[in-house]
């Protein structure tokens, strides 16, 4: 046997002479094709046709092919149950006889050109009045007119042409809660408004240094403050108090307890002094450092607004299901299936519920629950767990178990627990806040403990002008501007964290559990070698048009690798049949070809050396040609990155659902000490993690992991990272989406985030150094308006800048 | 100086006016998207089609 080709598909570049799909940029022939362009499949062409129909090719100039490959047709009635009027009344937002509103998340949309498509809609479908995408979001927002068209006439054209909308139980129930949040917006606009004036109107006190020459001017100019001032303590600061009194009733100091004491103090003080006449007071100084907080916290909360993190089983689970009652088809919610409700699963969807076989042949794709793609064969009679996908002819089903007690929802429901725990954990800049509370009001009560033994009138303006002063604000403000400057940073690097706490949490990790399938390799690329006798170009035109009809993703790896290179043509295939877990045959141009296991290709029952996964034997006319070796493919650096991380003393396991083929060598790249498990299934990786966490308590532990299978273990650890090679997909819940071509930089992503531990460490030792200066000022009872008003942004905006430049240098030091 | 009220009073309200263009454009969801407006503002206007419904949204 003579090795004549080998070669590698999807590392290097795609080589100029492969032909590109006009409009979704696949690999394609030239079998389907229309005005001189060429395209993948008949649904490519379509909707090019459908666009060049209404005069919207414009899609194609804005970017180069935009277009999304819709996989498989779509049966007449997949959408059928958005004629339920339920369901319509759970989706719309608005409806009455001239408009219905709907918005729909669309997952799909990358490109300007989908902006332009989209917001031209009308154009194709004229019932649709307009619609509005919001593309950070990725949102559309569609007004139609239901005399014209329908809701399902409008998911259908979405559907079509490649933006299928994310319709789920969850979205349902939760849109009318769903709404942006611009309260945030306000409360800055209104503090910056009232700091702003406040500020302008105390010039002639800074300048004066309390005298004004016209006592009703300063009265004037005081009173003004205090009207400014009341929506600023009352509606901006509101949040301070709220949070320091929940964490009081739990008898816990949290970080804003100091800052709700120091802005109740200084509104208190500054009120006293401008009613009795005796000063100015320090409204500036509060409605600031409300302003500069406030800000921070918008910058730190401002994560990714297209992500969701926080996904239950019920997000994946389609909306409604057909049942069959008495013989005849009706649509339904999924919540109001019941047990041994009849229902009806067709190509392409998911079966929302345990349950049995009672019509039909199922091929079921489990890929959703367990990570493995290859479909599994059922038959009449069997259970079939939810969250599989029926790939075929429809199936009719009894309902086992309703959808809230079917195994996958046990699955998450085992988590929830623990997740609780989780988002518990404190930050480190608690204890930091509440050493500083405790230190404040000791060096307040020394000083009135002086003052009462020297100057009793003093005693009042020292204690209250300390607490004033010492306000934690640089220190809350060094942090948040930290953690945003980092999650940045982190973004742009493909690596979306789910809020800042995860920055400490990864700061702290020491145990790393890596999911093997799809997260250290490639989960739609494969290497494939050809071994055997040379093959023609005819001969791989044959082999390409059968491997076409096939849905087998070792067929799919196959057709990728035949197209990489050659130019081939696509032929009629007769006769095509496909052998679930033996492989596929069929008869093209009188050449009789099949491909599959050995014992398939050969018709020989004997067993041979060469079975295993991952090997498809070839024959042409009975003729034995060949085997194509598929293997996992790693991810580019992916080794490199293992062995930077060996020596930086991190407990390393591989969990796998897979078999444990690379164990060998897997064992020799990380070492002895690391542990390898293979044939894990779903619960067996939530185990793993539980136990690692019982065993040795001190462990922090961070999974990676790319599909549902790996769900438990994501909730169950400290830090669950979600691989995904397409951000805008869906991820199981998770703490951080990270996209698959970055894993490489997990050691520098670990640096950074203990990197950002001793910046804030540093800020805080700064604002110290702030706090000090004040602080003299205030025991001695010299605390000025002036001093307050200049101390506090002069200390603030030092902290910001110093952080911002901080995070930047250690980002760049990282190459991050 | 008591031109000094009258000019503080209409200082105020000046920036009262932008505070209130702030709640309003707010409120309008103005900031509620950042990058679609770049991209929108960039395509052409497709010239009517005959027998089509014109761009513009219609109104009932």
């Amino acid at each position: 046997m003579e090795e004549l080709i080998i070669k590698e598909t999807g590392t290097k570049p795609r080589k100029k002479t492969a032909l590109q799909c006009h409009h979704c940029g696949e690999v394609c022939d030239k079998s389907i094709f229309a005005d001189e362009k060429y395209f993948c499949c008949e649904g490519c062409q379509f909707v090019y046709q459908l666009l060049q129909e209404n005069g919207l090719c414009n899609y194609y100039d804005l970017s180069k092919t935009p277009g999304i490959k819709v996989k498989g047709k779509f049966s007449s009635s997949r959408f059928a149950y958005l004629d339920n009027e339920e369901v319509k009344r759970k989706l719309l937002r608005f409806k009455d006889d001239q408009q219905c509103n709907i918005s729909f998340y669309l997952p799909q949309m990358h490109c300007a050109s989908c902006i332009w498509l989209l917001e031209n809609l009308h154009t194709i479908q004229p019932g649709i009045i307009f619609s509005k995408t919001n593309f950070s979001r990725k949102e559309i927002f569609i007004a139609f007119d239901p005399a014209e068209t329908s809701l399902r006439k409008v998911v259908e054209l979405l559907a079509y042409t490649g933006y299928e909308p994310y319709i789920s139980l969850k979205e349902g129930e939760v849109k009318k809660a769903k709404k942006i949040n611009r309260t945030k917006l306000f409360k800055i606009g209104i503090a910056g408004f009232c700091f702003s004036n406040i500020m302008m109107l105390s010039f002639p006190e800074y300048f004066s240094s309390g005298n004004i020459n016209q006592p009703y001017l300063e009265k004037v100019f005081n009173y003004l403050n205090l009207a400014l001032s009341l929506p600023v303590f009352f509606y901006s600061a509101s949040e301070f108090f709220i949070s320091a009194w929940k964490g009081l009733q739990q008898k816990w100091l949290n970080i804003d307890a100091p800052i709700a004491l120091a802005i109740l103090i200084t509104f208190c003080r500054s009120v006293f002094e401008i009613l009795t006449g005796t000063g100015a007071g320090y409204l500036d100084s509060m409605s600031g450092i409300v302003f500069f907080m406030l800000i921070g916290r918008w910058f730190q909360d401002k994560t990714y607004d297209s992500f969701s993190f926080d996904r239950d089983y019920k997000s994946y689970f389609p909306l409604g299901v057909t049942i069959i009652k008495n013989g005849k088809e009706e649509t339904s919610t999924i919540n109001a299936l019941l047990k041994e409700d009849i229902i009806l699963v067709r190509h392409n969807e998911m079966i929302p519920a345990d349950a049995i076989i009672i019509k039909g042949e199922g091929n079921i794709d489990y890929s959703f629950v367990s990570g493995e793609n290859t479909p599994v064969l059922k038959r009449k009679g069997e259970l079939i767990y939810a969250g599989g996908k029926q790939m075929g002819g429809s199936l009719e089903m009894q309902v086992v178990n309703p959808v809230e007690q079917s195994y996958i929802t046990q699955l998450w429901n085992n988590t929830a627990v623990i997740n609780e725990q989780k988002n518990k954990a404190k930050s480190f800049i608690h204890p930091w806040s509440r050493y500083f509370t405790v230190i404040l009001f000791t060096i307040a009560a020394t000083a009135a403990l002086f003052w009462a033994f020297n100057d009793t009138s003093k005693i009042l303006p020292a204690v209250t002008a300390s607490l004033i002063v010492a306000c934690p604000c640089s220190l809350l403000l060094s942090a948040t501007f930290t953690f945003g400057n980092m999650l940045r940073h982190f973004g742009k690097n493909k690596f979306y964290l789910k809020n800042s706490s995860v920055i400490e949490a990864i700061s702290a990790i020491n145990t790393i559990v890596l999911d093997k399938t799809g997260t250290l390799t490639h989960s739609s690329r494969a290497n494939v070698k050809y071994e055997g006798k040379q093959l023609t170009n005819e001969e791989m035109s044959f082999i390409y048009s059968l491997v076409k009809e096939s849905v087998h993703p070792l067929s799919i790896i196959i057709k990728q690798y035949l197209l990489e290179e050659n130019l081939l043509i696509s032929l009629p295939v007769e006769f095509f049949s496909e052998k679930a877990g033996k492989g596929i045959e069929g008869k093209i141009k009188d050449h009789f070809i099949k491909m599959g296991s050995w014992q398939f290709v050969n018709e020989d029952e004997t067993m041979n050396e060469m079975t295993g996964s991952g090997l498809v034997f070839l024959s042409i006319n009975n003729k034995y040609k060949g085997v194509f070796r598929i293997s996992n493919q790693y991810r580019e650096g992916v080794e490199e990155m293992l062995k930077k991380l060996v020596p930086k003393k991190f407990d390393l396991h591989i969990l796998s659902g897979d078999n444990d083929a690379e164990k060998e060598n897997l064992q020799s790249v990380l070492g002895e000490k690391s542990k390898l498990s293979f044939f894990q299934s779903p619960q067996d990786k939530l185990n793993y993690i539980k136990n690692l966490k019982r065993i040795d308590t001190n462990k922090k532990v961070m999974m990676l992991g790319d599909g549902l299978n790996d769900t438990g273990a994501l909730q169950a650890s400290d830090v669950g990272i979600a691989v995904s090679e397409n951000t805008s997909q869906f991820t199981p819940a998770c703490d951080a989406i990270l996209d698959s071509n970055e894993v490489q930089k997990l050691p520098q992503f670990i640096s950074y985030a203990k990197a950002g531990k001793r910046i804030i460490t540093a800020s805080f030792i700064i604002s110290i150094a702030y706090n000090i200066v004040g602080l003299g000022f205030a025991v001695q009872a010299l605390l000025s308006p002036v001093v307050a008003a200049v101390l506090m942004p002069v200390s603030s905006i030092s902290i910001v800048i110093f952080v911002t430049i901080a995070a930047s240098v250690f980002a760049k030091k990282r190459r991050l | 100086m008591s031109v000094l009220i009258i000019l503080i009073g209409v200082s105020i309200l000046v920036a009262g006016g932008f505070l209130i263009a702030f709640i309003w454009s707010v409120k309008n969801g103005q900031f509620d998207d950042d990058y679609t407006p770049s991209v929108r503002m960039l395509f052409d206007d497709q010239p009517p089609k005959e027998n089509k419904t014109s761009l513009k949204p219609k109104q009932k």
